[in-house]
Protein backbone atom coordinates (compact mmCIF):
# COMPACT_ATOMS: atom_id res chain seq x y z
CA UNK A 1 0.00 0.00 0.00
CA UNK A 2 1.35 3.25 -0.56
CA UNK A 3 0.75 6.56 1.28
CA UNK A 4 -1.41 9.13 -0.03
CA UNK A 5 -1.59 11.60 2.91
CA UNK A 6 0.11 11.66 5.57
CA UNK A 7 -0.33 13.70 8.78
CA UNK A 8 2.29 13.70 11.74
CA UNK A 9 1.95 15.18 15.25
CA UNK A 10 -0.40 18.22 14.27
CA UNK A 11 -1.30 21.02 17.01
CA UNK A 12 -3.84 24.03 16.88
CA UNK A 13 -5.22 25.40 19.88
CA UNK A 14 -8.09 27.52 20.07
CA UNK A 15 -8.65 29.54 23.09
CA UNK A 16 -8.36 26.93 25.62
CA UNK A 17 -9.28 24.06 23.21
CA UNK A 18 -6.53 21.86 22.38
CA UNK A 19 -8.76 21.06 18.94
CA UNK A 20 -5.67 19.08 17.65
CA UNK A 21 -3.28 17.81 20.51
CA UNK A 22 -0.24 15.46 18.11
CA UNK A 23 -2.28 14.04 15.27
CA UNK A 24 -0.93 11.18 13.36
CA UNK A 25 -2.57 9.71 10.91
CA UNK A 26 -2.10 8.17 7.49
CA UNK A 27 -4.38 7.37 4.59
CA UNK A 28 -3.69 4.88 2.06
CA UNK A 29 -4.42 5.08 -2.02
CA UNK A 30 -7.47 3.42 -2.27
CA UNK A 31 -8.41 3.42 1.25
CA UNK A 32 -11.45 4.23 2.70
CA UNK A 33 -10.64 5.44 5.89
CA UNK A 34 -13.87 6.76 7.75
CA UNK A 35 -13.30 8.96 11.35
CA UNK A 36 -15.55 9.21 14.45
CA UNK A 37 -15.33 10.66 17.51
CA UNK A 38 -17.35 12.91 19.98
CA UNK A 39 -18.76 16.58 19.10
CA UNK A 40 -15.80 18.99 19.59
CA UNK A 41 -13.12 16.55 19.22
CA UNK A 42 -11.78 18.21 16.45
CA UNK A 43 -12.85 15.80 13.57
CA UNK A 44 -13.53 19.07 11.15
CA UNK A 45 -10.81 20.91 12.48
CA UNK A 46 -8.62 17.92 11.20
CA UNK A 47 -10.00 18.36 8.27
CA UNK A 48 -9.57 22.11 8.16
CA UNK A 49 -6.04 21.42 8.98
CA UNK A 50 -5.80 18.91 6.15
CA UNK A 51 -6.76 21.57 3.16
CA UNK A 52 -4.75 24.25 4.03
CA UNK A 53 -7.81 26.21 5.74
CA UNK A 54 -5.84 26.59 8.88
CA UNK A 55 -2.16 25.69 9.83
CA UNK A 56 -0.89 23.77 12.21
CA UNK A 57 1.05 25.37 14.86
CA UNK A 58 3.04 22.37 15.29
CA UNK A 59 3.18 19.61 12.79
CA UNK A 60 3.37 18.54 9.14
CA UNK A 61 0.70 16.93 6.27
CA UNK A 62 2.12 15.52 3.45
CA UNK A 63 0.63 14.42 0.49
CA UNK A 64 2.63 12.01 -1.74
CA UNK A 65 5.23 12.44 0.63
CA UNK A 66 5.97 16.01 0.22
CA UNK A 67 4.56 18.45 2.83
CA UNK A 68 1.90 20.86 2.01
CA UNK A 69 1.03 22.47 5.31
CA UNK A 70 1.77 25.67 4.06
CA UNK A 71 -0.02 25.90 1.06
CA UNK A 72 -3.46 27.87 0.70
CA UNK A 73 -7.00 25.17 -0.16
CA UNK A 74 -6.61 26.29 -3.71
CA UNK A 75 -3.39 24.86 -4.32
CA UNK A 76 -3.80 21.73 -2.34
CA UNK A 77 -7.44 21.27 -4.30
CA UNK A 78 -5.14 21.52 -7.22
CA UNK A 79 -3.19 18.66 -5.85
CA UNK A 80 -6.37 16.22 -6.07
CA UNK A 81 -7.86 16.69 -2.76
CA UNK A 82 -11.28 17.65 -2.66
CA UNK A 83 -14.07 18.18 0.53
CA UNK A 84 -17.53 17.99 1.23
CA UNK A 85 -18.55 20.54 4.27
CA UNK A 86 -20.29 19.37 7.26
CA UNK A 87 -22.08 22.50 6.61
CA UNK A 88 -22.76 22.49 2.72
CA UNK A 89 -21.10 25.34 1.02
CA UNK A 90 -22.99 26.27 -2.39
CA UNK A 91 -23.06 29.38 -4.41
CA UNK A 92 -26.20 30.37 -3.31
CA UNK A 93 -27.62 32.71 -6.04
CA UNK A 94 -26.52 30.37 -8.83
CA UNK A 95 -28.60 27.47 -10.27
CA UNK A 96 -27.66 23.62 -8.85
CA UNK A 97 -26.51 23.00 -12.22
CA UNK A 98 -24.19 26.61 -12.49
CA UNK A 99 -22.90 25.06 -9.06
CA UNK A 100 -21.98 21.77 -10.44
CA UNK A 101 -20.36 23.38 -14.13
CA UNK A 102 -18.11 25.69 -11.98
CA UNK A 103 -16.81 22.79 -10.28
CA UNK A 104 -16.35 20.89 -13.65
CA UNK A 105 -15.01 23.91 -15.48
CA UNK A 106 -12.11 24.43 -12.77
CA UNK A 107 -10.54 21.10 -13.16
CA UNK A 108 -9.66 23.28 -16.87
CA UNK A 109 -8.87 26.43 -14.74
CA UNK A 110 -11.45 29.25 -15.73
CA UNK A 111 -9.05 31.34 -18.47
CA UNK A 112 -11.32 30.25 -20.96
CA UNK A 113 -12.45 34.10 -22.44
CA UNK A 114 -15.18 33.78 -24.87
CA UNK A 115 -16.70 30.04 -24.38
CA UNK A 116 -19.95 29.49 -22.21
CA UNK A 117 -19.52 27.87 -19.05
CA UNK A 118 -22.96 26.48 -19.95
CA UNK A 119 -21.97 24.73 -23.03
CA UNK A 120 -22.79 20.72 -23.70
CA UNK A 121 -20.04 18.40 -22.70
CA UNK A 122 -19.88 20.45 -18.85
CA UNK A 123 -23.89 20.69 -18.70
CA UNK A 124 -23.87 16.63 -19.55
CA UNK A 125 -21.40 15.92 -17.06
CA UNK A 126 -23.31 18.00 -14.16
CA UNK A 127 -26.67 16.61 -15.34
CA UNK A 128 -25.22 13.10 -15.20
CA UNK A 129 -23.70 13.58 -11.84
CA UNK A 130 -27.11 15.01 -10.55
CA UNK A 131 -28.73 12.37 -11.77
CA UNK A 132 -26.62 9.82 -9.64
CA UNK A 133 -27.33 11.48 -6.42
CA UNK A 134 -31.54 12.08 -7.62
CA UNK A 135 -31.05 15.52 -7.75
CA UNK A 136 -31.56 15.89 -11.85
CA UNK A 137 -35.28 18.15 -10.83
CA UNK A 138 -33.62 20.34 -9.00
CA UNK A 139 -31.07 21.53 -11.66
CA UNK A 140 -32.36 24.97 -12.30
CA UNK A 141 -33.24 25.16 -8.60
CA UNK A 142 -31.02 28.56 -7.18
CA UNK A 143 -29.10 27.05 -4.33
CA UNK A 144 -30.37 29.05 -2.26
CA UNK A 145 -34.04 27.58 -2.33
CA UNK A 146 -32.80 23.99 -1.68
CA UNK A 147 -33.99 22.34 1.27
CA UNK A 148 -31.25 21.47 3.54
CA UNK A 149 -30.58 17.49 3.13
CA UNK A 150 -30.23 18.35 -0.45
CA UNK A 151 -27.65 21.12 -0.03
CA UNK A 152 -25.81 18.38 1.41
CA UNK A 153 -26.06 16.15 -1.40
CA UNK A 154 -24.76 18.90 -4.16
CA UNK A 155 -22.37 20.15 -1.93
CA UNK A 156 -21.12 16.30 -2.16
CA UNK A 157 -21.58 15.99 -6.44
CA UNK A 158 -19.34 19.30 -6.60
CA UNK A 159 -16.40 17.36 -4.81
CA UNK A 160 -17.18 14.43 -6.90
CA UNK A 161 -16.77 16.78 -9.93
CA UNK A 162 -13.66 17.82 -9.51
CA UNK A 163 -12.59 14.17 -10.20
CA UNK A 164 -10.48 14.26 -6.88
CA UNK A 165 -7.60 11.20 -5.53
CA UNK A 166 -8.97 12.21 -2.35
CA UNK A 167 -11.96 13.54 -1.02
CA UNK A 168 -13.05 14.58 2.41
CA UNK A 169 -16.22 13.80 3.34
CA UNK A 170 -17.51 15.85 7.04
CA UNK A 171 -20.79 14.07 7.94
CA UNK A 172 -22.05 12.49 4.46
CA UNK A 173 -25.01 11.15 5.84
CA UNK A 174 -25.83 13.74 8.62
CA UNK A 175 -28.76 15.74 6.31
CA UNK A 176 -30.44 12.33 5.14
CA UNK A 177 -33.14 10.55 6.81
CA UNK A 178 -31.83 7.39 8.62
CA UNK A 179 -34.05 5.43 5.47
CA UNK A 180 -32.09 6.69 2.84
CA UNK A 181 -28.55 6.71 4.25
CA UNK A 182 -27.30 3.74 2.67
CA UNK A 183 -28.57 4.20 -0.29
CA UNK A 184 -26.86 7.04 -0.29
CA UNK A 185 -23.37 5.41 0.32
CA UNK A 186 -24.13 2.60 -1.79
CA UNK A 187 -24.05 5.24 -4.38
CA UNK A 188 -21.17 7.10 -3.31
CA UNK A 189 -19.15 4.70 -2.21
CA UNK A 190 -20.06 3.13 -6.10
CA UNK A 191 -18.82 6.04 -7.72
CA UNK A 192 -15.96 6.71 -5.96
CA UNK A 193 -14.92 2.86 -6.24
CA UNK A 194 -15.15 3.22 -9.63
CA UNK A 195 -13.23 6.04 -9.96
CA UNK A 196 -10.72 4.96 -7.78
CA UNK A 197 -11.26 7.55 -5.35
CA UNK A 198 -9.46 6.98 -1.61
CA UNK A 199 -12.36 8.50 0.67
CA UNK A 200 -11.77 9.80 4.23
CA UNK A 201 -15.25 10.24 5.95
CA UNK A 202 -16.44 11.43 9.07
CA UNK A 203 -19.43 9.85 10.20
CA UNK A 204 -21.67 9.28 13.41
CA UNK A 205 -23.29 5.94 12.23
CA UNK A 206 -21.76 2.96 13.17
CA UNK A 207 -23.11 0.94 10.67
CA UNK A 208 -22.00 2.70 8.12
CA UNK A 209 -18.92 2.90 9.34
CA UNK A 210 -18.89 -0.69 10.14
CA UNK A 211 -20.28 -1.73 6.25
CA UNK A 212 -18.47 1.05 4.34
CA UNK A 213 -15.23 1.76 5.94
CA UNK A 214 -11.83 -0.31 5.45
CA UNK A 215 -10.44 1.13 8.61
CA UNK A 216 -11.58 3.69 11.21
CA UNK A 217 -10.10 6.61 13.08
CA UNK A 218 -11.37 7.29 16.76
CA UNK A 219 -11.12 10.36 17.78
CA UNK A 220 -10.80 11.56 21.02
CA UNK A 221 -9.86 15.50 22.42
CA UNK A 222 -7.62 16.21 19.65
CA UNK A 223 -6.31 13.29 18.50
CA UNK A 224 -6.66 9.69 17.34
CA UNK A 225 -7.46 7.60 20.69
CA UNK A 226 -7.68 4.11 18.32
CA UNK A 227 -7.62 2.93 15.29
CA UNK A 228 -8.12 -0.26 12.97
CA UNK A 229 -10.62 -2.62 11.18
CA UNK A 230 -14.41 -1.37 12.24
CA UNK A 231 -15.04 -5.15 13.85
CA UNK A 232 -12.39 -4.86 16.40
CA UNK A 233 -12.41 -1.29 17.23
CA UNK A 234 -16.07 -1.20 17.57
CA UNK A 235 -15.14 -4.27 20.71
CA UNK A 236 -12.76 -1.98 22.16
CA UNK A 237 -14.26 -1.37 25.67
CA UNK A 238 -12.25 2.26 25.85
CA UNK A 239 -14.13 3.29 22.59
CA UNK A 240 -17.60 1.96 23.23
CA UNK A 241 -17.08 3.81 26.58
CA UNK A 242 -16.20 6.97 25.26
CA UNK A 243 -17.55 7.67 21.81
CA UNK A 244 -19.88 4.89 20.89
CA UNK A 245 -21.83 5.78 24.33
CA UNK A 246 -22.03 9.36 23.33
CA UNK A 247 -22.33 9.30 19.82
CA UNK B 1 -33.78 35.83 -28.17
CA UNK B 2 -36.18 38.46 -27.53
CA UNK B 3 -33.64 40.27 -26.32
CA UNK B 4 -31.71 40.90 -29.66
CA UNK B 5 -34.73 42.63 -31.30
CA UNK B 6 -35.30 44.55 -28.12
CA UNK B 7 -31.83 46.02 -27.96
CA UNK B 8 -31.77 46.72 -32.04
CA UNK B 9 -35.36 48.50 -31.34
CA UNK B 10 -33.76 50.94 -28.58
CA UNK B 11 -30.62 51.75 -30.86
CA UNK B 12 -33.02 52.63 -33.76
CA UNK B 13 -35.30 54.77 -31.36
CA UNK B 14 -32.51 56.69 -30.28
CA UNK B 15 -31.17 56.89 -33.59
CA UNK B 16 -34.63 58.12 -34.43
CA UNK B 17 -34.99 60.74 -31.87
CA UNK B 18 -31.31 62.64 -32.87
CA UNK B 19 -33.12 63.17 -36.25
CA UNK B 20 -35.99 64.43 -34.34
CA UNK B 21 -34.51 66.67 -31.78
CA UNK B 22 -30.42 67.05 -33.23
CA UNK B 23 -29.69 68.41 -29.78
CA UNK B 24 -29.82 64.48 -28.43
CA UNK B 25 -26.52 63.57 -29.89
CA UNK B 26 -24.63 65.30 -27.31
CA UNK B 27 -26.36 64.29 -24.96
CA UNK B 28 -26.87 60.93 -25.41
CA UNK B 29 -23.33 60.56 -26.83
CA UNK B 30 -22.43 61.42 -23.13
CA UNK B 31 -25.11 59.13 -21.54
CA UNK B 32 -23.22 56.25 -23.65
CA UNK B 33 -19.82 57.66 -22.11
CA UNK B 34 -20.86 57.45 -18.82
CA UNK B 35 -23.43 54.41 -19.21
CA UNK B 36 -20.18 52.18 -20.51
CA UNK B 37 -18.38 53.33 -16.81
CA UNK B 38 -21.28 52.23 -15.45
CA UNK B 39 -21.44 48.72 -16.52
CA UNK B 40 -17.99 48.69 -15.15
CA UNK B 41 -19.21 49.89 -11.81
CA UNK B 42 -22.08 46.90 -12.12
CA UNK B 43 -19.67 44.47 -13.40
CA UNK B 44 -18.05 44.60 -9.71
CA UNK B 45 -21.57 44.58 -8.32
CA UNK B 46 -21.79 41.11 -9.53
CA UNK B 47 -18.96 40.58 -7.54
CA UNK B 48 -20.50 42.13 -4.18
CA UNK B 49 -18.39 44.61 -4.04
CA UNK B 50 -19.53 48.59 -4.45
CA UNK B 51 -16.62 51.05 -5.75
CA UNK B 52 -17.20 54.45 -5.15
CA UNK B 53 -14.22 55.48 -7.05
CA UNK B 54 -14.86 54.62 -10.10
CA UNK B 55 -14.76 57.93 -11.54
CA UNK B 56 -11.04 57.79 -11.79
CA UNK B 57 -11.04 55.65 -14.45
CA UNK B 58 -13.27 57.83 -16.31
CA UNK B 59 -10.45 60.59 -15.66
CA UNK B 60 -7.69 58.33 -16.54
CA UNK B 61 -9.36 57.67 -19.64
CA UNK B 62 -10.13 60.98 -20.60
CA UNK B 63 -6.85 62.76 -19.86
CA UNK B 64 -5.14 59.95 -21.72
CA UNK B 65 -7.18 61.13 -24.28
CA UNK B 66 -6.13 64.53 -24.22
CA UNK B 67 -2.06 64.08 -22.95
CA UNK B 68 -1.92 61.97 -26.22
CA UNK B 69 -3.11 64.97 -28.06
CA UNK B 70 -1.24 67.80 -26.30
CA UNK B 71 1.79 65.84 -25.78
CA UNK B 72 1.96 63.54 -28.44
CA UNK B 73 -0.21 64.80 -31.13
CA UNK B 74 -1.84 61.87 -31.45
CA UNK B 75 -5.37 62.92 -33.78
CA UNK B 76 -6.83 59.77 -34.95
CA UNK B 77 -10.10 59.06 -33.38
CA UNK B 78 -9.57 55.28 -33.02
CA UNK B 79 -5.75 55.93 -32.08
CA UNK B 80 -6.91 58.09 -29.00
CA UNK B 81 -9.68 55.43 -27.97
CA UNK B 82 -6.72 52.25 -28.18
CA UNK B 83 -4.44 54.43 -26.17
CA UNK B 84 -6.96 55.56 -23.84
CA UNK B 85 -8.19 51.80 -23.05
CA UNK B 86 -4.82 50.12 -23.12
CA UNK B 87 -3.61 52.96 -20.28
CA UNK B 88 -7.29 52.33 -18.27
CA UNK B 89 -6.69 48.69 -18.58
CA UNK B 90 -3.25 48.90 -16.67
CA UNK B 91 -4.27 51.33 -14.58
CA UNK B 92 -6.83 49.19 -13.43
CA UNK B 93 -4.66 46.02 -13.12
CA UNK B 94 -2.41 47.91 -11.10
CA UNK B 95 -4.68 49.56 -8.65
CA UNK B 96 -6.96 46.28 -8.74
CA UNK B 97 -4.05 43.99 -7.81
CA UNK B 98 -4.37 46.22 -4.24
CA UNK B 99 -7.66 46.79 -4.02
CA UNK B 100 -9.17 42.97 -4.63
CA UNK B 101 -7.52 42.22 -1.37
CA UNK B 102 -10.32 43.72 0.53
CA UNK B 103 -13.99 43.44 0.58
CA UNK B 104 -17.61 45.26 1.57
CA UNK B 105 -16.63 48.90 3.17
CA UNK B 106 -13.05 48.66 3.24
CA UNK B 107 -13.17 47.89 -0.73
CA UNK B 108 -15.68 50.51 -1.09
CA UNK B 109 -13.68 53.74 1.03
CA UNK B 110 -9.89 52.19 -0.85
CA UNK B 111 -11.21 53.34 -4.09
CA UNK B 112 -12.97 56.35 -2.99
CA UNK B 113 -9.35 57.58 -1.76
CA UNK B 114 -7.50 56.24 -4.23
CA UNK B 115 -9.74 58.51 -7.05
CA UNK B 116 -9.08 61.49 -4.43
CA UNK B 117 -6.07 61.57 -4.47
CA UNK B 118 -6.25 61.11 -8.17
CA UNK B 119 -8.88 64.28 -8.17
CA UNK B 120 -5.76 66.34 -6.26
CA UNK B 121 -3.16 65.45 -8.41
CA UNK B 122 -5.22 66.83 -11.45
CA UNK B 123 -5.95 69.79 -9.70
CA UNK B 124 -2.58 70.54 -8.03
CA UNK B 125 -0.16 69.88 -11.18
CA UNK B 126 -0.82 72.52 -13.06
CA UNK B 127 1.87 72.86 -15.25
CA UNK B 128 1.28 69.52 -16.26
CA UNK B 129 -2.72 68.81 -16.15
CA UNK B 130 -3.94 72.32 -16.05
CA UNK B 131 -5.11 72.70 -13.35
CA UNK B 132 -8.53 72.74 -12.16
CA UNK B 133 -8.94 74.85 -15.43
CA UNK B 134 -8.61 71.50 -17.02
CA UNK B 135 -7.22 70.58 -20.86
CA UNK B 136 -8.81 71.76 -24.06
CA UNK B 137 -9.40 68.58 -26.48
CA UNK B 138 -9.67 69.00 -30.20
CA UNK B 139 -11.46 67.93 -32.59
CA UNK B 140 -9.47 64.29 -33.58
CA UNK B 141 -9.52 63.25 -36.83
CA UNK B 142 -10.96 60.45 -38.77
CA UNK B 143 -8.26 58.29 -40.72
CA UNK B 144 -6.98 60.93 -41.88
CA UNK B 145 -9.90 63.17 -42.64
CA UNK B 146 -10.44 66.13 -41.05
CA UNK B 147 -14.02 66.70 -39.88
CA UNK B 148 -16.11 70.17 -39.02
CA UNK B 149 -17.23 69.64 -34.89
CA UNK B 150 -20.66 69.45 -36.19
CA UNK B 151 -19.36 66.01 -38.19
CA UNK B 152 -17.33 64.77 -36.14
CA UNK B 153 -19.96 65.07 -33.30
CA UNK B 154 -22.13 62.86 -35.27
CA UNK B 155 -19.57 60.47 -36.21
CA UNK B 156 -19.03 59.84 -32.44
CA UNK B 157 -22.51 59.53 -31.90
CA UNK B 158 -22.73 56.45 -34.18
CA UNK B 159 -18.92 55.09 -32.46
CA UNK B 160 -20.52 55.70 -29.04
CA UNK B 161 -23.09 53.24 -30.05
CA UNK B 162 -20.55 50.99 -31.97
CA UNK B 163 -18.98 50.62 -28.55
CA UNK B 164 -21.87 50.04 -26.41
CA UNK B 165 -22.56 47.45 -28.62
CA UNK B 166 -19.26 45.99 -28.87
CA UNK B 167 -18.88 46.28 -24.73
CA UNK B 168 -22.11 44.87 -24.45
CA UNK B 169 -21.95 41.66 -26.68
CA UNK B 170 -18.29 41.29 -24.35
CA UNK B 171 -19.76 41.71 -21.10
CA UNK B 172 -22.61 39.46 -22.01
CA UNK B 173 -20.22 36.71 -22.87
CA UNK B 174 -17.85 37.63 -20.40
CA UNK B 175 -21.16 36.89 -17.91
CA UNK B 176 -21.61 33.43 -19.39
CA UNK B 177 -18.09 32.53 -19.05
CA UNK B 178 -16.86 31.12 -16.43
CA UNK B 179 -14.91 33.21 -15.40
CA UNK B 180 -18.00 35.69 -15.04
CA UNK B 181 -19.79 32.69 -13.18
CA UNK B 182 -17.17 32.79 -10.96
CA UNK B 183 -17.48 36.48 -10.13
CA UNK B 184 -20.72 35.80 -9.45
CA UNK B 185 -19.89 33.13 -6.84
CA UNK B 186 -17.56 35.01 -5.07
CA UNK B 187 -20.23 37.05 -3.85
CA UNK B 188 -22.12 33.97 -2.30
CA UNK B 189 -18.87 32.06 -1.59
CA UNK B 190 -15.50 32.44 -1.68
CA UNK B 191 -14.29 29.67 0.37
CA UNK B 192 -15.91 27.15 -2.28
CA UNK B 193 -13.86 28.67 -4.40
CA UNK B 194 -11.01 28.52 -2.84
CA UNK B 195 -11.44 24.57 -2.48
CA UNK B 196 -12.11 24.41 -6.27
CA UNK B 197 -8.65 25.73 -6.66
CA UNK B 198 -9.78 28.51 -8.04
CA UNK B 199 -7.59 32.18 -7.19
CA UNK B 200 -10.78 34.24 -5.97
CA UNK B 201 -8.51 37.49 -6.29
CA UNK B 202 -7.77 36.45 -9.75
CA UNK B 203 -11.45 36.09 -10.60
CA UNK B 204 -11.93 39.95 -8.97
CA UNK B 205 -8.62 41.26 -10.64
CA UNK B 206 -10.39 40.21 -14.03
CA UNK B 207 -12.97 42.10 -13.57
CA UNK B 208 -11.59 44.87 -12.27
CA UNK B 209 -9.44 45.24 -14.96
CA UNK B 210 -12.48 45.32 -17.37
CA UNK B 211 -14.52 47.34 -15.53
CA UNK B 212 -11.58 50.29 -15.58
CA UNK B 213 -11.02 49.49 -18.89
CA UNK B 214 -14.95 50.10 -19.73
CA UNK B 215 -14.68 53.22 -17.55
CA UNK B 216 -11.72 54.74 -19.41
CA UNK B 217 -13.34 54.03 -23.22
CA UNK B 218 -16.39 55.89 -21.56
CA UNK B 219 -13.82 58.44 -20.18
CA UNK B 220 -11.77 58.89 -24.05
CA UNK B 221 -15.63 59.08 -25.08
CA UNK B 222 -16.85 62.05 -22.71
CA UNK B 223 -13.67 63.98 -22.94
CA UNK B 224 -13.81 64.01 -26.79
CA UNK B 225 -17.66 64.90 -26.77
CA UNK B 226 -17.30 67.87 -24.39
CA UNK B 227 -14.28 69.07 -25.75
CA UNK B 228 -12.47 69.61 -22.69
CA UNK B 229 -11.41 67.72 -20.09
CA UNK B 230 -11.70 68.62 -15.60
CA UNK B 231 -10.27 67.18 -12.12
CA UNK B 232 -13.94 66.77 -11.85
CA UNK B 233 -14.29 64.07 -13.59
CA UNK B 234 -12.22 62.12 -11.20
CA UNK B 235 -14.60 63.68 -7.93
CA UNK B 236 -15.89 61.21 -5.60
CA UNK B 237 -19.60 62.32 -6.56
CA UNK B 238 -18.78 60.98 -9.94
CA UNK B 239 -18.33 57.92 -8.98
CA UNK B 240 -21.76 57.94 -6.38
CA UNK B 241 -23.32 59.04 -9.72
CA UNK B 242 -21.76 55.97 -12.00
CA UNK B 243 -23.02 53.72 -8.52
CA UNK B 244 -26.50 55.03 -8.87
CA UNK B 245 -26.63 54.68 -12.43
CA UNK B 246 -25.86 51.30 -12.25
CA UNK B 247 -28.94 50.64 -9.60
CA UNK B 248 -31.38 52.68 -11.28
CA UNK B 249 -30.74 51.32 -14.73
CA UNK B 250 -30.61 47.64 -13.28
CA UNK B 251 -27.82 45.51 -12.43
CA UNK B 252 -28.75 42.29 -13.51
CA UNK B 253 -27.72 42.73 -17.92
CA UNK B 254 -26.29 44.93 -20.14
CA UNK B 255 -28.54 46.97 -20.70
CA UNK B 256 -29.67 48.63 -17.40
CA UNK B 257 -26.36 50.86 -16.95
CA UNK B 258 -26.96 52.28 -20.59
CA UNK B 259 -30.93 53.13 -19.18
CA UNK B 260 -29.86 54.33 -16.75
CA UNK B 261 -27.57 57.08 -18.07
CA UNK B 262 -29.60 57.87 -20.66
CA UNK B 263 -32.40 58.81 -17.90
CA UNK B 264 -30.02 60.46 -15.71
CA UNK B 265 -28.68 62.96 -18.43
CA UNK B 266 -32.22 63.42 -19.98
CA UNK B 267 -33.49 64.39 -16.89
CA UNK B 268 -30.27 66.54 -16.15
CA UNK B 269 -30.98 68.25 -19.63
CA UNK B 270 -34.55 68.94 -19.17
CA UNK B 271 -35.12 68.90 -15.80
CA UNK B 272 -31.80 71.65 -15.45
CA UNK B 273 -33.52 74.23 -17.58
CA UNK B 274 -36.59 74.27 -15.79
CA UNK B 275 -35.66 74.06 -11.66
CA UNK B 276 -32.66 73.66 -10.15
CA UNK B 277 -34.67 70.09 -8.28
CA UNK B 278 -33.53 67.96 -10.75
CA UNK B 279 -31.17 66.11 -7.99
CA UNK B 280 -34.67 65.79 -6.18
CA UNK B 281 -36.18 64.25 -9.49
CA UNK B 282 -32.95 61.67 -9.49
CA UNK B 283 -34.02 60.58 -5.98
CA UNK B 284 -36.95 60.05 -6.34
CA UNK B 285 -37.00 57.97 -9.15
CA UNK B 286 -34.38 56.07 -7.51
CA UNK B 287 -36.47 56.06 -4.57
CA UNK B 288 -39.19 54.04 -6.64
CA UNK B 289 -36.95 51.79 -8.12
CA UNK B 290 -35.45 50.62 -5.35
CA UNK B 291 -39.14 49.82 -3.89
CA UNK B 292 -40.77 49.04 -7.08
CA UNK B 293 -38.36 47.80 -9.87
CA UNK B 294 -35.98 45.88 -7.91
CA UNK B 295 -34.24 44.73 -11.14
CA UNK B 296 -33.92 48.90 -12.40
CA UNK B 297 -35.21 50.41 -14.77
CA UNK B 298 -34.93 47.86 -17.41
CA UNK B 299 -37.31 46.04 -15.48
CA UNK B 300 -40.19 47.87 -17.36
CA UNK B 301 -38.63 47.08 -20.19
CA UNK B 302 -37.52 43.56 -19.96
CA UNK B 303 -39.86 41.36 -18.31
CA UNK B 304 -38.28 39.10 -15.59
CA UNK B 305 -38.34 35.63 -17.26
CA UNK B 306 -38.97 32.65 -15.38
CA UNK B 307 -35.66 30.95 -13.96
CA UNK B 308 -34.00 33.61 -14.77
CA UNK B 309 -30.32 33.21 -13.88
CA UNK B 310 -29.23 37.04 -13.45
N1 LIG C 1 -11.86 28.41 13.92
C1 LIG C 1 -12.08 28.09 15.21
N2 LIG C 1 -11.97 29.04 16.17
C2 LIG C 1 -12.18 28.73 17.48
N3 LIG C 1 -12.51 27.52 17.92
C3 LIG C 1 -12.63 26.55 17.02
C4 LIG C 1 -12.44 26.77 15.63
N4 LIG C 1 -12.64 25.61 14.96
C5 LIG C 1 -12.94 24.71 15.90
N5 LIG C 1 -12.94 25.25 17.13
C6 LIG C 1 -13.17 24.53 18.40
O1 LIG C 1 -12.38 23.38 18.35
C7 LIG C 1 -13.08 22.27 18.85
C8 LIG C 1 -13.15 21.17 17.81
O2 LIG C 1 -14.07 21.58 16.80
P1 LIG C 1 -14.40 20.70 15.53
O3 LIG C 1 -15.38 21.46 14.72
O4 LIG C 1 -13.15 20.30 14.87
O5 LIG C 1 -15.10 19.43 16.19
P2 LIG C 1 -15.82 18.21 15.49
O6 LIG C 1 -15.19 16.99 16.00
O7 LIG C 1 -15.87 18.39 14.03
O8 LIG C 1 -17.30 18.33 16.11
P3 LIG C 1 -18.72 17.99 15.47
O9 LIG C 1 -18.94 16.53 15.62
O10 LIG C 1 -19.67 18.79 16.31
O11 LIG C 1 -18.70 18.44 14.07
C9 LIG C 1 -14.44 22.77 19.32
O12 LIG C 1 -14.37 23.05 20.67
C10 LIG C 1 -14.60 24.05 18.51
O13 LIG C 1 -15.41 24.96 19.21
MG1 LIG D 1 -17.33 18.62 12.66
Amino acid sequence: MTVLLEAKNLHITFGAVKAANGVDLHIDEGEFLAIIGPNGSGKTTFLNLCTGYIRPSEGEVYLDGKPITRLPPRTIARKGIARAFQIPQLFLDQTVLTNLMLAIASREGLWQVGKALGRPAYRDEAMALLAMFNLADCAPTLASTLPEGRRKLVDIAIALALKPRLVLLDEPTSGVSALERFALMETLMGALRQAKVSALFVEHDMDVVERYADRVVVWEAGRVMAEGKPEAVFKDARVIENVIGVA
Amino acid sequence: MPLLPLATGAIIALVAATFAFPWLEFVLTLAIAKGLAALGVAILLRGGLISIGHAMFFAIGAYATAFAMRDFGITDVFALILISAIISLVAGLLIGAFVVRYRAIFFAMLNLAISMVLFSLLSKFYGVTGGTDGLRVGTPTVLGMVLEAKGFATFLFYAAIAAMVLAGLAVNAYFKSPLGEALSAVHTNEIRLEYLGIPVRGVLLVAYGLSALLAGIGGTFAAMTIGHVLPDMAYWTDSGHLVLVAVLGGISGIGGPFVGAAFLELVHTLAAGVTDAWNMIVGAALLGVIFFLPKGLIGFIRPTKKGDLA
